[in-house]
């Protein structure tokens, strides 16, 4: 008996020291002297410079990485191919690899002297938009495959039978059964795409206004003894994957809740 | 479908959001980690005289090894403003700057500093001098060499220190390497190390007399000491050969050097190379003040001291110091 | 409409293009996003004395080590908190399990300033392990929290309590039922999440960055140094270090993945 209140209060002791605490504590600093400096703090020009180059990193990401995901999941589930395999495991390489080596890898290939080196890809926009995309590539595809594994091919082969067009067949068969766990690998690649810091790190040029992001500024604010900043702009971001984890709660495939 | 179009929507938008700002001149200052206050304040100062009507700028601020390293592998800059000589003498073996950059009476250089130890309030172990540094139990922090341009000023104010003081350049190598036993941090580079400081590590930090001031500044509770024997930084400023606004950036660097900017940089800590621009301010000159020539000159420093595989830090750093 | 459905199936379907298209396209998109810059990164790969270093051989041992930690504490801790949340019943307990997941959701540097915050120079709790080996494995735990929660609690929810209660019946106390009944079918599941919390600490930057203090020897994890020979211009043997890490978290991840096709041959 008292073994489950043991686990319950070891569980629940370890979350609360390593993450309810901290984050509370940074959110009390944050706002201790009311909304007016913290609000002030994220909203200087470089700051609001940052949300931008964030925002316009995650736009191009999520929606590329959205297309992708659903071609290559059905590659993999539907379409048999040579090398599919090798194709599923490489999808999965970005979440298994450090991001500074996401960031060299990119830098070597597209900085002057590499195989597509020249001008205005890395220490600008172009190379931040690469390493996101990078790093945030498997999330779709992950969440997709399994559903199309689970929900077979009959469906869509009785639609095939009835004179269905392979688009048809897409937006009414296939779609309606993984448009949910699209929507949660959306979701993820988003939350991953808006927390890129270790890949634009090495990309990134730190051009005050163009090439910082919101991730690279709070960095930024802290190495200058900018405290309030350096907090608030963290707080902008931890609300953001609150939301985030909001709508994962919500979309999250069935057999994880209770 | 929707997805695509926004996609293309948004690739459609980028290019005018980058293009936005074009009807202004844009400058890209480049510059080391440390003058970020000095340089905001000088903009908004330039974009008040003729000249700098109309000029906005984008910078960016980092060690100053690294962003040398930087614009030479593709990023774009108009002015770079780095820590030392060789950041810029690279740039111009890869023709990004012209040769003749530092032919004027400055040679180049647009500010001064010297290096200070920077110590805990009271400076409770008592360090003054390069000896000081050896105590048993003194932790000393001194950004990386290979990445920060205030580390290679560092090593060679000690080394300097160290000759003045009566040794062989056998025995101030020597003393090196005993010193960097104590060093238990090498940030990449000199802000991040007075960040480092500043959170309670190490007894003393070895900086640019400009930091010291800036921390002062920002009311941390910190103290420095100018060793009797430290040399005179030097940090050099130019326009890149690949600048496509060189008018402007040339008038930039002109303003740099007028007695009112000057005054600016003496006010963020920055001893001025225009000499009247430092009176009223506390500048002490050291006794046993060095240049870089008492130790050979850059390009000899470089090789002997810096080189990555060969140079004496090398050397040092990979025997497993601190 | 129904013109069509009397219709054969057209030979049309299989000679669809689509088919190709979706194929030939995500594999162009993987190719130039993933494959071509590690390709470029491998090339580019020399001056291997940035891995036989003596600074860059103890930042493996160093990541390494505490990696393996992270592992065990996260198999400890997060089959406990699977636990929690499966069989156990308390008030905010969907809130807790929300919770779980925030570590994927939050910026890495955020991670770290916040650790920093209450666990750093300036704690209020009086707490600081700022610039120490802690400082990382915190920070690690912290990132990698969720992985072993969540893969351990949906075999839990499967996980039919029949097994449990005959084993009661007959005697067994709640240890021995736990070890075996129960735990021979949530071990998978434990080495699954194992492999991904092991692989994510290895490479993880972002949040050790701030809170480590970066000091050769001492704290420096693997990914700090690479990042360390990139800013020295040392990119060749930035990429070597790189393409270690790369083989060892592989052949790690092979041989748990190995290890649980063994654990699991009963099952097949």
């Amino acid at each position: 008996m008292i073994g489950k209140y043991v686990v319950r209060f070891a569980s629940l002791g370890y979350l609360f020291g390593l993450l309810a605490a901290p984050l509370g504590y940074v959110f009390w600093r944050t706002f201790r002297h009311g909304l007016g400096p913290a609000w002030a703090a994220v909203t200087t020009p470089d700051a609001v410079h940052a949300l931008k180059v964030t925002l316009i990193l995650t736009a191009i990401a999520v929606p590329c990485n959205t297309i992708f995901g659903i071609l290559a999941a059905l590659s993999i589930v539907r379409y048999r191919f040579p090398g599919a395999g090798l194709f599923n495991a490489v999808v999965d390489l970005p979440l298994a690899l450090s991001p500074v080596v996401v960031g060299l890898a990119l830098l070597i290939l597209y900085g002057r002297g590499g195989w597509l080196g020249g001008h205005g890809v890395v220490f600008a926009l172009p190379g931040m938009v690469l390493a996101t995309i990078f790093v945030s590539l498997p999330f779709v595809v992950r969440e997709v495959v399994p559903v199309l594994r689970e929900i077979g091919t009959e469906q869509e082969q009785a639609a095939a039978t009835l004179g269905a067009s392979t688009i048809q067949t897409f937006t009414r068969v296939t779609w309606p059964a993984i448009r949910w766990a699209t929507a949660y690998g959306v979701v993820l690649t988003t939350a991953r795409a808006l927390g890129e810091f270790g890949a634009v790190s090495v990309v990134s040029g730190r051009l005050a206004g163009k090439t910082e992001s919101l991730t690279l500024y709070v960095q930024d604010r802290y190495q200058s003894f900018d405290e309030v900043g350096a907090y608030a702009s963290a707080v902008v971001l931890a609300l953001i994957a609150v939301s985030t984890l909001l709508l994962m709660t919500m979309l999250k495939p069935k057999e994880e809740t209770r | 479908m929707r997805r695509i179009s926004l996609a293309l929507l948004i690739a459609l938008f980028l290019p005018a959001l980058a293009a936005g700002a074009s009807k202004d001149t844009k400058l890209t200052l480049v510059a080391y980690s440390t003058p970020k206050d000095a340089y905001g304040q000088l903009i908004s100062s330039f974009q008040k005289t003729g000249a700098g009507n109309g000029v906005t700028f984008s910078q960016s601020y980092g060690a100053s090894g690294e962003q040398s390293r930087a614009v030479a592998a593709g990023l774009d800059a108009d002015i770079v403003a780095f820590s030392l000589e060789p950041d810029i003498t690279s740039l111009v073996q890869k023709k990004l700057v012209a040769k003749s950059w530092n032919k004027d009476k400055f040679h180049g250089m647009v500010t001064r500093s010297v290096v200070v130890f920077i110590v805990r309030d009271g400076n409770p172990k008592k360090i003054k001098t390069w000896n000081d540094l050896l105590k048993p139990g003194v932790q000393v922090i001194t950004p990386n060499p290979f990445t920060s341009g205030g580390a290679r000023w560092n090593v060679m104010a000690a080394y300097g220190g160290a000759l003045r003081s009566g040794k062989t350049p056998k025995q101030a190598v020597d003393y090196l390497g005993k010193m960097w036993k104590h060093v238990v941090s090498q940030p990449t580079s000199a802000r991040e190390g007075l960040v480092q400081f500043l959170a309670g590590r190490g007894d003393v930090f070895l900086a640019y007399e400009n930091e010291a001031i800036f921390a002062q500044k920002k009311g941390q509770p910190v103290q420095f000491v100018i060793p009797k024997a430290t040399i005179l930084i030097e940090n050099p400023i130019a326009v890149t050969s690949t600048s496509k606004h060189k008018t402007e950036a040339n008038a930039f660097v002109k303003f740099l050097r007028t007695a009112s900017a000057q005054k600016i940089f003496a006010q963020n800590g920055y001893r001025p190379v225009v000499a009247s621009a430092a009176k009223g301010f506390n500048f002490p000159t050291r006794p046993q003040l060095f240049t870089i020539k008492y130790v050979g000159g850059w390009a000899k420093v470089e090789k002997k001291f810096f080189d990555p595989n060969t140079g004496v830090m090398a050397k040092i750093q990979g025997s497993g110091g601190g | 409409m129904a013109a069509r459905a009397a219709a054969l199936p057209s030979p049309k379907a299989r000679q669809s293009p689509w088919p190709g298209l979706a194929v030939g396209l995500s594999t162009l998109y993987l190719s130039v996003i993933v494959l071509l810059p590690l390709a470029a990164l491998s090339w580019r790969a020399h001056g291997w004395n940035a891995i036989t270093s003596a600074q860059a051989v103890s930042s493996l041992k160093l990541t390494l080590g505490v990696s393996v930690l992270v592992a065990l504490v996260n198999a400890v801790a997060g089959t406990m908190i699977a636990w929690t949340l499966v069989r156990d019943r308390f008030v905010g307990q969907g809130f807790v399990n929300a919770l779980v997941d925030l570590p994927f959701a939050l910026p890495t540097i955020v991670a770290g300033l916040t650790l920093l915050a209450l666990y750093g120079p300036k704690s209020p709790a009086g707490i600081n392990v700022a610039f120490t080996r802690w400082a990382i494995l915190l920070a690690l735990l912290f990132v990698t929290l969720p992985f072993v929660v969540r893969t351990v609690q949906p075999v839990l929810l499967e996980l039919d309590t029949e097994m449990e209660d005959a084993a009661a019946s007959l005697g067994a106390g709640r240890l021995a039922t736990f070890r075996r009944v129960i735990l021979p079918n949530i071990l998978p599941a434990i080495l699954s999440g194992v492999a991904l919390a092991f692989a994510r600490a290895v490479g993880e930057f972002g949040s050790v960055v701030l809170i480590s203090g970066n000091l050769p020897f001492k704290t420096e994890v693997v990914s700090v140094y690479v990042f360390g020979r990139i800013e020295s211009g040392d990119a060749g043997g930035a990429a070597a270090a790189s393409v270690v890490i790369l083989t060892i978290s592989f052949v790690v991840l092979l041989a748990i993945g190995g290890f649980r096709r063994w654990v699991t041959r009963h099952d097949r």
